[in-house]
């Protein structure tokens, strides 16, 4: 494969249009590639998020012939057919230019979310004593590179837009990671009711196929958080002790 | 007069990167109002690339280390033109650091007690890179990041600073544009920290972002600030090479550290051929020993592919000079051998370096379980950078300037060791928020002249409304990087050094003709043509400082100078801005090192 087609989405706000570039590629390009190499030579102003080319920053998230990738993970052939490749932004998020969506969204929920709290250090250097196997299923979740792919596949979000409501996936991984951590006394099972929508999830696991971190974000985070929920909020039995001795959450 | 946004804050950090963000936590603490720019989103900043591993000898893998051996490594991995001051408080303070990350949230792997594992790496005596696998950099970055936007500082995501403003010889703020709409933003500011990382785009094969073009070198050079150890950029030894779109993308020195062997294409392990003499007493001369030092054996000796990586870097190329390198330019790095020793070599691989593993497997389409990679040197790191006070992390010459991480000079000498840029970043990023949070504090008023701010707004939009001209921005840095990886790049001499200063003006005479077409709307081809000041201003530090340094030490190799000469280890090269606007070079003498820090050069051996 000497050349390629390129359907790039250009446009911003008020609307845009596909427009096509013809690429010759070297061998190992990547999507990404292909899209530095249009702005170098044909489209200066062509706008896309891109930092390490090495598939750890999560910054140039795009929708390569429909499916959410990496663009620099995302080898041209193995998404070449007979017709061009389409890249376009992610559609879970309002477009800025080209490329670029607003993803500010996904900050502000962050923020919103406790943050971990420590526990008293078991050491008087001020360290904490913790087993491999205490930090191995959070750190499944502290792998995550924020690219905000399970944002923009999870159907509540892109279908629903049920943004005011609905955290999504990337920010179920991110109470995990706090919630799991060994020496975190947090607690946001409340939160995780209330604001952040847990129940709405219908674990179709669209997030986790997505992933391109391989995080089992269903079974490993949203489950294990929505067992949570369930067991301190809706548990009859506790909900009687609660009735007697008082409210936690 | 071009429409701008004003914002002000008390401590202004330029670089959201480990050094920022870790300024930013610290200035905040101490009450001062602070505001964080980042060229790039947040959390994305390079600081994610970085794998292996952060030094710091907490000796919880082996109780023999402590900070003066870490002092002594430092040193001597930089050929003793170090900051010996900052080498000292690195060494003494990095513990601290890696174990308050912890209490924010960090998760490094443990050993089996439950304290914070660490690894092996080059030129450090000891295991003592606390580490996750091999995304350290990013583990470090989440952590600081999630932390810090609970300290109340006002983050500005995607702005480029393209100016510093002053009042006198004081830094006092920074001009700068939104990516998005390319809006104007004035930022006023009693303390500004500089933490913008490095300038590995200023070369063609480089593991750095497109961010890495060296604006706080270039801010802080242009505001009147030192630049100190400009000809010694590292060339990491191990970037990936095959195929094209990937060359440079770094390929972690973990991977020696969990044992990898570099091979030639005879299938010789060249490293022992020739191992420096600074080095001798503590390198394997057998390949078994090596293999017991990676696994822990307290009485081996590290074995070769762990020397200082400027050393390995010159024995990669060496090879492929001499005929024996891989099919594509570099020399083979193999982990599967190690299925000799371990039963599931192939899950313990996947464990250890998973990032490495995807890495291989996705993009050069190598299951490195099973077979070899191939690497070759990539433009990797600024040991170079504004000087600064050890202490304070204020500039030498400009007050209210502070500098920390990549962008500082001093700490690492001729040759970083792989570890110590992490634990730089928090060392001194802490030290940088503290002490600008003080200035402030200590200095309330001033004032930033509206001419200033003029003359930054028109320099900004003049590429814009040259709009396209035959001077394409993208073509231009092409030209520059093609020409400074071929003459500036790891062999050096005195022609090609010359030529390039020559090109380097000729191209910096062209930037007012670089046009960019499109509006100001997230438009890359002005961006990078914004960036080309920097990315000139870096390079000609880089040769000039170069051409200056007769010699061959540590990550300089002079072809027509191959030998260190220890008349030259007594001073540094500081780069400044001469009152014409020409670059200037100067020989500044290293200070005494206090006696008991020599004691411990010397006890260390």
């Amino acid at each position: 494969m000497e050349s390629a087609a390129f359907k790039v989405w250009r446009g911003d706000q008020e609307g845009g249009e596909f427009e096509t570039y013809d690429v010759d590629l070297e061998p190992g390009y990547v999507v990404l590639d292909a899209i530095h190499k249009i702005q170098a030579e044909q489209a200066t102003d062509l706008a896309c998020r891109w930092n390490c080319k090495a598939g750890k920053c999560g910054s140039c998230s795009a929708e390569v012939n429909g499916s959410p990738r990496l663009m620099c993970m995302t080898r041209v052939e193995d998404v070449a057919g007979d017709g061009p490749i389409t890249v376009e932004p992610m559609r879970a998020f309002p477009v800025l230019k080209d490329l670029v969506t607003d993803v500010s969204w996904n900050y502000e929920v962050k923020q919103s979310i406790q943050e971990m709290t420590p526990r008293e250090p078991d050491f008087e250097d001020g360290s904490w004593k913790m087993h491999q196997y205490d930090v191995e299923r959070p750190q499944e979740f502290r792998k995550c590179i924020e690219c905000f792919l399970c944002q923009d596949v999870c159907h509540v979000l892109r279908d629903h837009q049920m943004h005011a409501e609905f955290a999504g996936p990337r920010h179920f991984v991110f109470a995990a990671q706090a919630e799991m951590n060994p020496i975190d006394v947090g607690n946001r099972v409340a939160q995780l009711r209330d604001d952040m929508g847990i129940g709405y999830c219908n674990i179709t696991k669209c997030c986790t196929k997505v992933c391109p971190e391989n995080i089992a974000i269903t079974d490993n985070a949203i489950i294990p958080l929505k067992e949570r929920v369930v067991d301190r909020s809706y548990d009859p039995l506790a909900k009687l002790a609660q009735m007697v001795f008082g409210s936690k959450d | 007069m071009s429409a701008y946004q004003e914002i002000e804050h008390d401590v202004l950090v330029i670089g959201a990167g480990g050094a920022g963000l870790r300024a930013a936590v610290e200035a905040a603490s101490a009450g001062v109002d602070v505001g964080l720019v980042c060229k790039s989103l947040l959390g994305k900043a390079h600081t994610v690339m970085a794998e292996g591993g952060m030094a710091a000898s907490l000796a919880n893998v082996d109780e023999r280390d402590g900070w003066t051996t870490h002092f002594a490594d430092t040193m001597r991995g930089g050929q003793y033109l170090s900051n010996w001051r900052m080498a000292e408080l690195h060494a003494k303070e990095s513990p601290e650091r890696a174990r308050e990350l912890e209490k924010w949230g960090a998760l490094f792997d443990r050993t089996p007690d439950g304290k914070i594992l660490q690894r092996n790496f080059g030129g450090h005596k000891y295991p003592r890179l606390a580490h996750v696998g091999d995304r350290t950099g990013l583990e470090m970055i989440r952590t600081l990041q999630d932390h810090g936007i609970h300290q109340g500082m006002d983050v500005h995501m995607e702005v480029t600073i393209t100016r510093l403003l002053k009042d006198g010889d004081r830094c006092v703020g920074a001009f700068g544009y939104d990516r998005e709409q390319g809006r104007f933003r004035v930022f006023k500011a009693k303390a500004v920290v500089l933490a913008t990382g490095g300038l590995g785009r200023a070369y063609l094969v480089t593991s750095n972002s497109w961010e890495g073009t060296g604006d706080g070198h270039s801010l802080g050079y242009h505001a009147g600030a030192e630049m100190r150890d400009m000809e010694f950029i590292q060339f990491h030894p191990t970037g990936m090479v095959w195929p094209p779109s990937v060359r440079g993308i770094l390929v972690t020195e973990g991977v020696r550290g969990e044992g990898g062997i570099l091979k030639n294409n005879k299938g010789e392990r060249f490293m022992f051929d020739d191992i420096p003499s600074l080095y001798v007493n503590q390198t394997a001369d057998n390949a078994e020993e090596g293999w017991r030092y990676v696994t822990g054996d307290r009485d081996a000796r590290r074995p070769p592919e762990l020397l200082t990586r400027d050393h390995v870097a010159r024995k990669i190329v060496k090879e492929v000079q001499e005929g024996r390198g891989s099919p594509h330019g570099g020399a083979f790095l193999d982990i599967a051998w190690i299925k000799e020793h371990i039963k599931d070599s192939e899950g313990h691989i996947k464990k250890k370096l998973p990032s490495m593993y995807h890495q291989f497997k996705e993009l050069a389409g190598i299951d490195i379980t099973k077979e070899q990679m191939e690497v070759g040197p990539t433009t990797h790191y600024a040991m170079g950078g504004i000087a600064v006070d050890a202490d304070t992390q204020m500039t030498t010459t400009v007050p209210g300037l502070f500098a920390a991480g990549e962008v500082a000079g001093g700490l690492h000498g001729a040759n970083r060791l792989g570890g110590n840029s992490l634990s730089d970043l928090v060392v001194f990023g802490q030290r940088a928020g503290e002490y600008a949070a003080k200035f402030a504090k200590e200095n309330p008023s001033y004032s930033v002249s509206e001419a200033q701010i003029e003359e930054a707004a028109t320099e900004a939009l003049a590429p814009l409304e040259r709009g396209v001209t035959d001077r394409n921005p993208f073509q231009l840095q092409l030209e520059l990087q093609t020409m400074m990886q071929d003459k500036v790049g790891i062999a050096r001499e005195d022609k090609g050094l010359t030529d390039a200063i020559g090109l380097i003006r000729e191209i910096s005479g062209q930037i007012a003709d670089v046009g960019a077409g499109g509006n100001r709307w997230y438009n890359p081809g002005w961006h990078t043509a914004l960036d080309m000041k920097h990315l000139l201003t870096v390079s000609e530090a880089i040769a000039l400082s170069a051409r200056e340094r007769k010699e061959s030490r540590g990550a300089h190799s002079r072809l027509d100078h191959p030998d260190k000469d220890e008349g030259w280890s007594t001073f540094n090269h500081v780069v400044r801005k001469g009152p014409d606007g020409e670059m200037i070079i100067e020989r500044q003498e290293i200070p005494q090192m206090r006696q008991e820090l020599q004691d411990i050069i010397e006890e260390e051996g």
